[in-house]
């Protein structure tokens, strides 16, 4: 059964833009703009970029103590996440492996919830089938735009005053233009900037009046891809996936120190035992030395010549000037400073195992 | 001196029984930026439909092709330092071999510039 893909509200503007479109998780969505994926990429670290990201899955869930539910089938600690705070986090199998990431946000009287475009159709039913008592609604008519950088302050903020105020992690309801939108400050480059939820109706023309401001351009998937790799952001698919847990994936960091110690949540057994023994394979960054780029599935080696893991996600990373890598080793050879090889098309190319992220993350604490 | 076209996207210019090839300007684009040219070494030969080199954009590998049977005779060592020159001229300074070529007939087998651009729309 082939689905034609599906349009974000904001494809007449892309197209418009000059967007490349291609098909992601059944979505006809930009990879890239005339200005090109470096230049985006630049545009984003140096002023601010926009980012279309409606495929994602948003989601509204109300009822009583729902944060204390989400706790039954994810590690975080939604129980006490305070009203316009906005937590990373994700749900869990029985087995400790990560089912999807996403961002929870405590709206007040409901829930918000933003899960990746491809795992939507698990994400919901899941929710429903474990949400004893919760309303679980995915929303479709309203479009969902990054705006990232260290202008993104700016861009938002001259159209919107409130957004100035907010902190790293934080949402509010707020008037852009006359519409009312949800403005989160997070995103998944690495740098400060902002998530807003839209109407869709008043999504082309509030996104014209961001891409107005002069420090404001359109970036595409292959300018996030290289943003969040540079910043140690796990893809969902990539770097994460139903067989990793998150203490593999160098995510302990997401779970609340009270989760940790009292569990609760699926796979805690095997998430709890890692944490205190540590877990046979650690995502790790790794810096190639030379020009060639290490790409997924690309075979890691000690410096004895013994295979210790493979690459998830990699590729040129425009800010570092040269590749850059995540990917998966032994234990034992997860320190920072290991000397290890990867192997490209059969050459066996020198690299590093380094400390993520690759570039400092630029949040407003 | 004579330049065809492979349904690869390489162009070569041949001067007598030696030939310069690269990528065109359409594969190029398509590519967008690239940031990395493996190549072969010189003197290394190859058959018609052989790997002969990657390029690497910011997004994606991609095979160079032998358009034709011959041996590497030169290789352009400046893309190994600048390899954003295969997206500013790709069918001027940024050649990446200069070939022996092992059977000319088989150049036959290759576009002229109409027919390439035909293929490429």
């Amino acid at each position: 059964m082939t689905d034609a893909p599906k349009r974000t509200p904001l494809y007449d503007l892309h197209v418009a833009l000059g967007g490349k479109m291609v098909d992601f998780a059944g979505w006809e969505m930009p990879v890239q703009y005339p200005m090109g994926i470096m230049g985006e990429h630049k545009q984003c670290r140096e002023k601010a970029a926009l980012f279309d990201v409606s495929h994602m899955g948003q989601v509204i869930l109300r009822g009583d103590n729902v944060g204390e539910k989400l706790e039954a089938i994810c590690p975080q600690a939604y129980a006490t996440l305070k009203e316009g705070k906005a937590r990373y986090g994700f749900f869990t199998n029985e087995d400790g492996g990560i089912m999807d990431d996403l961002i929870v946000s405590n709206a007040g009287d409901h829930y918000f919830v933003v899960v990746n475009a491809a795992l939507r159709h698990q994400d919901i039913p899941h929710m429903k089938a474990h949400l004893d008592g919760v309303e679980v609604t995915e929303i479709f008519d309203r479009a969902l735009v990054a705006v990232q950088g260290p202008a993104a302050e700016n861009v938002v903020g001259d159209l919107c005053p409130a957004a100035r105020e907010m902190k790293f992690m934080e949402t509010i309801v707020a008037d852009i233009d006359g519409v009312e939108c949800r403005l989160s400050r997070l995103g998944y480059t690495g740098e400060d900037g902002y998530e807003i939820s839209i109407p869709d109706a008043d999504a082309e023309r509030i996104t014209k009046l961001f891409l107005a401001h002069e420090d404001c351009e359109p970036a595409g998937l292959g300018a996030r891809d290289s943003l969040r790799l540079e910043a140690g952001l796990c893809l969902y698919g990539n770097d994460i996936d139903q067989s990793t847990s998150p203490i593999e994936a160098s995510l302990a960091w997401a779970i609340q120190k009270r989760r940790k110690e009292e569990g609760g949540f699926p796979g805690a057994d095997r998430i709890q035992k890692e944490l205190a023994d540590g877990a046979a394979k650690k995502l790790v960054g790794i810096k190639p030395s030379g020009r060639a780029p290490a790409r997924q599935h690309v075979e890691i080696q000690c410096a004895e010549g013994n295979t210790i893991g493979e690459i998830t996600s990699g590729c040129f990373g425009p800010t570092v000037g040269g590749p850059v890598a995540m990917g998966y080793v032994a234990a034992p050879h997860g320190k920072a400073g290991e000397q290890v090889k990867l192997i490209i098309r059969g050459k066996a190319h020198d690299a590093e195992i380094v400390a993520l992220p690759f570039v400092t993350q630029n949040y407003k604490r | 001196m004579t330049t065809y076209y492979s349904e690869d996207h390489e162009w070569i210019t041949v001067e007598g029984d030696t030939a310069t090839l690269g990528i065109t300007k359409h594969a190029a684009d398509q590519l967008g930026e690239v940031v990395f040219v493996e190549q072969q070494d010189s003197g290394e030969e190859f058959e018609k439909g052989g790997e002969i080199g990657v390029i690497e954009s910011v997004k994606a590998a991609s095979e160079i092709y032998a358009p034709l049977d011959g041996e590497i005779t030169a290789v352009n060592e400046d893309l190994a330092d600048n390899p954003s020159a295969l997206n500013e001229d790709p069918e001027g300074a940024a050649w990446i071999y200069k070939i022996k070529l092992s059977d000319s007939a088989q150049l036959e087998d290759l576009m002229d510039l109409d027919g390439y651009k035909a293929l490429i729309g």
